[in-house]
């Protein structure tokens, strides 16, 4: 026998008592797991947004968020000029509705820009971008959600569009999002001459420092970061995943009251065995990481039945209509470990006083209790 | 193993109250065990019998005098862990195992203390299963075995670090006559077998008669008898 069937075996005696605290370490994971899966994933979309066919990002400088940043027609031309940028793609966002559907992205793109000529056109054509006023192009998730079809009127906002195109991306944020030209969305957005990023694709990349040197030094109001230093530093991704983080560990702090309690009860309901532990040589410390152990397994089990349960979550949501698409989870190593670690953790820490309990339980006055 | 007729155990004027004081059971016990030698305490019930084993045996702490067990002070806390450890096994009246193990794993937890291999250990238990005659029951759990077996259990238990001093608090004490009867005369048998000190808490006139030595607990000392 070892150390750990004599933890297994008070675990095994308790079942339900163990499973309670197995389901709250469990409920703490999954709703950890979804929620990161969730941020991270739509992050992640909206980075690749930015991403697309680009090398570096031009914007206005301290922006609190993309949507209030503005970089003027001008200055976007004057960039596109310089020796080195191959292509410079204007992207306004802003964000529209529809009656039902509060919330829908909208990209104000320019015709040639690489979104449109990658995507899959399930109805309508590129060729047909920006030719006519009054017209709108829908993510395919946004034209199932909004019932559209080619040439059909869509209320958006106050007015009225015709639906002149149905184009399909990988992306969920722009697959359950709409498209405008540029001069339309400007107009519809009240953002005369500006877009809200300019994406630059370098000829060579490796001078991209140079680049960025002579546009902030041409443009003060400016600012151009490599896609990577972008991510890092922009607000609202820290904000949102500081907030997943946040909710994430509230749902643990529950989870290792859970524990406190089933290892407060466990110990309470064995305070002679340990006594007879003790008699037996156990030392004040084993008795800690008797207790300490059971913790333990018990955030090992609840991490298994989490993980489970959270991808069980994950992989249901993307097919409800509700999320128009823009759950696209994304789960990597370092959140994974994250919530084991938390897990565990919390695991322990619920288990202190508890194993302090245990490791002063005084033999004789013990054994003396029926 | 001890020296033949080495001091196991040397209590001098051990005073012990409970409540703050309000309850005193010791005061001033002497006493005195050799090596080999078995000694019946004996007493009234609420004497002060199992007070004076747990404070010989580090499970409890006097508020005065001077003890002294296989060479070690039971008020200190290192030479109590150690004492339990590998100098003295106990038996109780009820067995104290831990029921939802089998009789094997009851019998590796004082191994388990001391941390030492499992090959070791399943030598040594099995040899004393043999002894204490449990050697066919040792995958059964502690729950589908009777009081006397219970207790064999016991005392196997207690043996398994090798101790060379046994306190046992009446271990007959939940047990029929015949049964408590095979059981004394089983606790009598190993300890001479391996030289083992003996002090046996017992309110029962023929077990104390049937040692080699009877104490006699009364008034919060300890008296020959
Ligand atoms: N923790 C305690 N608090 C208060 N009183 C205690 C405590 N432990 C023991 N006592 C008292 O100390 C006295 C001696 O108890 P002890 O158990 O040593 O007697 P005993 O001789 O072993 O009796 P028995 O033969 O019934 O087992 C009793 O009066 C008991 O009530
Ligand atoms: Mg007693």
């Amino acid at each position: 026998m070892q150390f750990l069937s004599l933890i297994l075996v008070n675990l095994r005696r308790h079942r339900l008592r163990a499973l309670i605290g197995v389901a709250g370490i469990g409920f703490g994971v999954a709703a950890m797991l979804t929620i990161l899966g969730i941020v991270n994933g739509a992050i992640g979309m909206f980075e690749r947004i930015l991403a697309t066919d680009s090398h570096y990002l031009v914007l206005e400088k301290n922006v609190s968020d993309l949507f209030f940043s503005a970089v003027r027609d001008q200055d976007s031309a004057a960039i596109r000029a310089l020796p080195n940028v191959a292509t410079a793609q204007p992207l306004l966002f802003g964000i529209v509705s529809s009656p039902g559907f509060p919330v829908i992205t909208c990209f104000g793109v320019a015709a040639d820009d690489s979104r449109l000529e990658r995507a899959e056109w399930i109805a309508g054509g590129r060729a047909e971008f920006g030719r006519h006023p009054g017209e709108i192009f829908l993510g395919s998730r946004a034209a199932e959600f909004l019932h559209a079809h080619l040439g059909d009127d869509v209320p958006i906002g106050a007015t009225t569009l015709r639906v002149a195109g149905i184009l399909k991306t990988e992306n969920g944020f722009e697959d359950g999002g709409v498209f405008l030209p540029l001069a339309a969305a400007q107009d519809f957005f009240h953002r005369a001459g500006v877009c809200s990023v300019l994406a630059v694709k370098l000829r060579d990349r490796s001078a991209g420092d140079a680049f960025k040197r002579a546009v902030e030094a041409a443009h003060p109001g400016l600012i151009a970061l490599e896609n990577r230093e972008f991510n890092q530093s922009y607000h609202s991704f820290r904000v949102m995943k500081m907030t997943a983080w946040a909710v994430g560990l509230c749902a643990f702090f529950l989870g290792g009251l859970g524990v406190a309690n089933t290892m407060l009860l466990s110990v309470f309901s064995r305070i002679r065995e340990i006594a007879v532990l003790r008699v037996c040589g156990f030392s004040e410390l084993q008795v800690a990481a008797l207790i300490f152990g059971e913790a333990v397994s018990v955030a090992l089990a609840g991490l298994a039945l989490g993980f489970a349960l959270g991808a069980a979550v994950l992989a249901t949501l993307p097919h409800i209509p509700l999320f128009q698409g823009y759950v696209q989870a994304n789960v990597g190593l370092a959140v994974v470990a994250g919530i084991i670690v938390t897990a565990i953790v919390t695991a322990v820490c619920g288990a202190i006083y508890p194993a302090r309990f245990a490791s002063r339980i005084q033999p004789a006055e013990a054994l003396r209790y029926e | 193993m001890s020296e033949p007729g080495e001091i196991i155990v040397a209590v001098r004027d051990a005073w012990k109250a409970y409540d703050g004081g309000r309850v005193p059971v010791l005061q001033g016990a002497s006493l005195e065990v050799r090596a080999g030698e078995i000694v019946a305490l004996w007493g009234a019930s609420g004497s002060g019998k199992s007070t004076l084993l747990h404070l010989i045996g580090g499970l409890d702490i006097s508020e005065r005098g001077e003890l002294r067990v296989c060479g070690f002070d039971p008020r200190l806390e290192s030479d109590r862990l150690e004492l339990r450890r590998r100098h003295l096994g106990f038996v109780f009246q009820l067995h104290n195992l831990i029921a939802d193990l089998t009789v094997a794993e009851n019998l590796r937890v004082p191994a388990l203390a001391v941390g030492q291999p499992a090959a070791k250990t399943t030598a040594r238990l099995q040899l004393l299963a043999e002894q204490v005659g449990i050697a066919h029951r040792l995958d059964h759990r502690i729950q589908d075995l009777s009081g006397g077996e219970r207790q064999r259990v016991a005392i196997c238990r207690a043996l398994m670090n090798a101790p060379r001093l046994l306190l046992a608090d009446e271990p007959t004490g939940s047990l029929d006559e015949v049964t408590g009867e095979l059981i004394f005369s089983l606790l009598k048998e190993l300890a001479v077998s391996y030289g083992l000190a003996v002090v046996l808490a017992t309110h029962e006139r023929r077990f104390a008669e049937a040692c080699h030595r009877r104490l006699r607990v009364r008034d919060g000392k300890v008296f020959d008898s």
